[in-house]
């Protein structure tokens, strides 16, 4: 099927249709102010001199560092089988064709997506996909405000800062309140003020948590979800894929929805993503999930085939009064995802998840030798949080010395005294002993350097 | 298509049939036919206080959702229960047992403004 962009004469036929001489009038509604008003961007340039420009810029990457930024984004080996099909010319669109029952190889492929994805989490219910995960918990929380017409969604602060700042995104324009729980000093939520805040103030709609959380530790998910219930809200997980081959899945914990961010699944980690949102939730939510969701049946002739199913709530049905008017479905990221369970099989995909918590296990002692011992006491899988003296310092130090040391948890909490001088670091099954040999190694050069400097200043 | 002449009509297709103060309210047979087969119903909580033309449900078809529209205001004392589980109850009987919600209405509410059966006929021939 080729995909090409209108033709002049196709925008003269529309135009004519419509009765206009221009598509400005089509415009009108989008205020002046907040118009691209023409972009500004320099005049082309010859492909090869612009390719060797590129190619300069590229060159500017660095990727020689001993990598332990994880913070929402994760490094797992990807079998080749996954790039030789999403690179298919029958695959390679990120959407999904209309009339899009045509193309039922695009529709079984989504159905797979979603039914490992139903396997995983333990839910009923998968969205084809969405935009990334900080899209996916945003709707999550949207679902539920429309689930139980209640106003007010209480969110862990140790939630994926920027799935937090968009979900506030989407609530402020609407009135819809989002507040953020505090987290006790073994870096899980604090159930007591979870339990004060579900008892004051306008009924609650949900309550969100991670798991792991954005520290890296786990939570009580199954007493969160129960405290939830018990004042009527729903319990919205916030989940990392591949963690799910070894954790419980959030449907076995009481989750009424689970949300994340499908990237771990097979997908390269890149700068701006394109990445995967996933959404999944029990039968009783079904019509709140927006975007797409592909169905089974049987067809006139009684042979099996895909269709798109609970269309209805969609933007081009519903316009504004929509289920979501934020919604596309990363059809291509989903079919990565799809290849790469598929590849791995549960088993391998344990192996994963243990082979990155086992590394996980040699940094945390590395580390700690080299004078960054955890910050918080509670379990994690992969991903915690180091104390180091003046850590932005550090991190940029490190940089020099080819260890990308996590994320700098200042920019997330420049507020909170503890994490002020905390790294976050992950590991997983592809960080190797000589990667973690070197961090350690840095390490140490540089908190000695700070404290010798600290001397020299005194 | 049926209409009823001891009914009012909204021009949003609710028929409200008056009992004492409270309203029973539900859609036509005309707009139960032009929905098509009614696959799932949203009805309010019982205690909600609607104004007229306010929003209190959604019925969604094969084809389309639609937003339900109080054609009178009052508070919902009773919602129709049955239609959860049977929402083909509103194209198999539209007046009957697919009624929707029950509205206490407000002091001296009649449901005048609305439409009456000779009116609402004129509406879905035109229409």
């Amino acid at each position: 099927m080729p995909y090409g962009p209108h033709t002049t004469e196709d925008r003269a036929r529309m135009l004519e249709v419509l009765g206009l001489e221009t598509i400005a009038p089509l415009f009108a509604d989008i205020p002046t102010s907040v118009r691209a008003n023409g972009l500004d961007l320099p005049g082309p340039e010859p492909e090869l001199e612009l390719a060797a420009r590129l190619e300069r810029l590229a060159a500017r990457n660095r990727v020689d560092l001993a990598n332990f930024l994880g913070a929402g984004v994760y490094r797992h080996f990807l079998p080749p089988a996954v790039d030789q099909m999403i690179s298919r010319g029958e695959f390679y669109t990120a959407y999904t064709p209309y009339q899009p029952e045509i193309s039922q190889g695009t529709l079984q492929t989504i159905y797979e997506f979603q039914s490992l994805l139903a396997e995983l989490t333990g839910l009923d219910v998968v969205s084809a996909s969405h935009y990334d995960g900080a899209a996916a918990t945003a709707e999550a929380a949207l679902m539920a405000i429309r689930a139980t017409r209640r106003e007010r969604v209480l969110a862990s602060r140790a939630i994926h800062r920027h799935y937090l700042e968009t979900t506030r995104t989407y609530f402020s324009p609407a009135g819809l309140v989002l507040e953020e729980l505090p987290t006790l000093e073994d870096g899980r939520t604090d159930l007591a003020a979870l339990e004060r805040a579900l008892g004051v103030g306008p009924p609650v709609a949900a309550v969100l948590a991670g798991q792991p959380n954005a520290f890296g530790i786990l939570e009580p998910m199954g007493e969160i979800g129960r405290l939830a219930h018990a004042a009527g809200a729903l319990f919205v997980a916030v989940i990392e894929p591949v963690s799910l081959a070894v954790l419980a899945p959030p449907g076995e914990y009481g989750a009424d929805i689970a949300a994340g961010e499908g990237q771990p699944l097979g997908i390269a980690p890149q700068y701006g993503g394109p990445y995967l949102g996933i959404l999944a939730a029990t039968d009783a939510l079904v019509r709140q999930i927006p975007g797409r969701l592909v169905g089974k049946t049987t067809d006139l002739d009684g042979r099996r085939a895909f269709v798109m199913t609970l269309r209805a709530r969609e933007q081009d049905i519903r316009r504004e009064r929509a289920a979501s008017n934020i919604c596309t479905n990363q059809a291509l990221c989903a079919l990565a995802a799809t290849v790469y369970l598929a590849t791995l099989g549960p088993h391998g995909l344990r192996d994963v998840a243990a082979g990155g918590a086992a590394r996980a296990r040699d940094l945390e002692h590395a580390l700690a030798e080299a004078g960054a011992p955890r910050i918080h006491g509670g379990a994690y899988l992969n991903e915690f949080a180091v104390a180091v003296p003046d850590a932005e310092r550090v991190h940029a130090a490190l940089v020099d010395r080819g260890v990308l040391a996590g994320l700098p948890l200042a920019r997330w909490y420049p507020d909170d005294a503890r994490l002020r001088d905390g790294l976050l670091v992950c590991a997983t099954e592809v960080t190797t002993a000589d990667e973690i040999a070197r961090f350690a190694d840095a390490l140490r050069v540089e908190v000695g350097t700070t404290a010798t400097m600290a001397e020299a200043v005194r | 298509m049926e209409v009823r002449d001891d009914l009012r009509y909204s021009d949003d297709h609710e028929w409200l049939r008056l009992e004492d103060d409270v309203g029973v309210v539900g859609v036509t047979a005309y707009a139960a036919d032009q929905l098509g087969d009614i696959v799932f119903i949203e009805l309010p909580g019982v205690g909600s206080p609607l104004a007229a033309g306010q929003a209190f449900g959604v019925v969604e078809s094969v084809k389309a959702v639609s937003d339900l529209l109080a054609p009178v205001a009052g508070e919902v004392i009773e919602v129709n229960g049955a239609l959860v589980e049977r929402p083909e109850l509103v194209n198999a009987d539209p007046y009957g047992q697919g009624w929707m919600v029950k509205l206490r209405l407000q002091g001296g509410e009649s449901g005048e403004v609305l439409m009456d059966a000779e009116a609402y006929r004129q509406l879905t021939r035109a229409g």
